[in-house]
């Protein structure tokens, strides 16, 4: 990865971008089944409105485990590229995730996280990132080295090609805006995890 | 009971076991540390059959462990009974609906005799949450009893698509210490 995608720029010098919008981009770059964990909420309801792909974990529940769940698939699958994409909400339950991913240091993970400063989905209450937190810091902070602001849609579609070099773990704080998502997940957990398992080990079960 | 079913001679419990998960090709270990179980993460951390985790939180150990379960790698769950108190809503939301078999093994504080008064209280909190959820459990007390329910639990739970969890007694674990 070349060290100047990497910037040490806060989030206040990121600039606002549409989630759905990102979404579908990172997605339109995905070409070798690479296996994305979209987080609860509207994380994932834009990952299923970017297109059905087997490789798509859709998380019905256990808010803030996106980067886990991605991690699990990192490690049993060292040759593929795994991508978590989370909320600032869920991701402030669980920041010990980032320290755990940093001393696995798996190359083949990629969390992203979609940083609006609210809890959307649930009335637009603050998260403690419109406040004082720092994502990208703290992922740094927790061990994560290559951790990032996406300055713009430029730097964002540069930092997932970055990602699909596989030489991470890479963490990507985005900022984005409060426009509702593109569309609603199905709601079938069972066929969720079914169609993931087919999906990334060509088998049900 | 077959006499293989009844551990080795001179095998100690978690000894018995590294051999059961081995013979599951259970790979991965996700761990928050306890006392009681240091013997066995000890035992997995020095083998390279294992590759082991230690996250910080048993919610991010069951997250870690059932993604890597749907790419393919078995993995466990271990934990103390005051970090399987935080496990409600994973096991409810994603375990559960998914049809995800997590393995749990849970050496169980709390009673006969601990003197951590946080752990008394909130170990009468796991019978009912597995109960609730509809988790298989069974609490091993004798070592002759390890290999056989520690083989069946992980055989049932991987044919059956359901989480399970071994519990640990300290009629196992700790008869024979003083305090």
């Amino acid at each position: 990865m070349q060290a100047n995608l990497l910037k040490t720029a806060g989030r206040a010098d990121a600039k606002v971008t549409n989630r759905s919008e990102l979404t579908r981009r990172l997605v339109a770059k995905l070409k070798h089944e690479e296996a994305v964990v979209g987080g609860i909420g509207h994380s994932h309801f834009d990952l299923w409105a970017a297109g059905q792909r087997p490789q798509n974990f859709y998380m019905l529940g256990s808010m803030g485990l996106a980067a886990p769940i991605a991690l699990g698939v990192a490690i049993a699958q060292p040759q593929r590229q795994v991508f978590a994409l989370e909320g600032d909400g869920s991701l402030l339950m669980q920041l010990g995730a980032l320290g755990t991913i940093a001393s696995v240091n798996p190359k083949n993970l990629a969390v992203f996280v979609w940083d609006n400063g609210s809890y959307q989905i649930t009335g637009g209450q603050p998260t403690l990132t419109a406040s004082s937190v720092d994502l990208a810091a703290v992922a740094r902070g927790a061990g994560i080295a290559r951790s990032t602001w996406a300055l713009d849609e430029a730097h964002f579609d540069a930092l997932v090609d970055a990602a699909l070099e596989g030489n991470g773990p890479l963490f990507v704080a985005v900022r984005t805006d409060d426009a509702p998502p593109a569309g609603v997940t199905e709601r079938d957990a069972n066929k969720i995890r079914t169609r993931f398992m087919e999906g990334v080990q060509g088998k049900g079960a | 009971m077959p006499e293989e079913m009844a551990g080795r001679p001179g095998e100690t419990w978690d000894e018995v076991v590294v051999r059961v998960l081995k013979s599951h090709r259970v790979r991965l270990i996700a761990y928050v540390p306890d006392k009681v179980l240091a013997p066995l993460i000890r035992r997995v951390a020095a083998d390279d059959f294992f590759t082991v985790v230690n996250p910080a939180r048993e919610e991010e150990a069951v997250g870690i462990v059932s993604g890597a379960y749907m790419a393919g790698l078995r993995g466990m769950v271990l934990m103390q009974t005051s970090g399987f108190a935080t496990l409600a809503n994973v096991l409810a939301s994603l375990a559960v609906p998914c049809q995800i078999p997590v393995l749990m093994m849970v050496s169980e504080r709390g009673t006969l005799g601990d003197h951590q008064f946080g752990q008394a209280i909130v170990c009468r909190t796991m019978r009912p949450i597995l109960q609730t959820l509809g988790i298989e459990h069974f609490a091993i007390e004798r070592l002759q009893d390890v290999e056989f329910v520690v083989d069946r639990m992980i055989r049932q739970a991987f044919l059956t698509q359901a989480a399970a969890t071994i519990i640990l007694s300290p009629l196992l674990t700790n008869r024979g210490t003083k305090h």
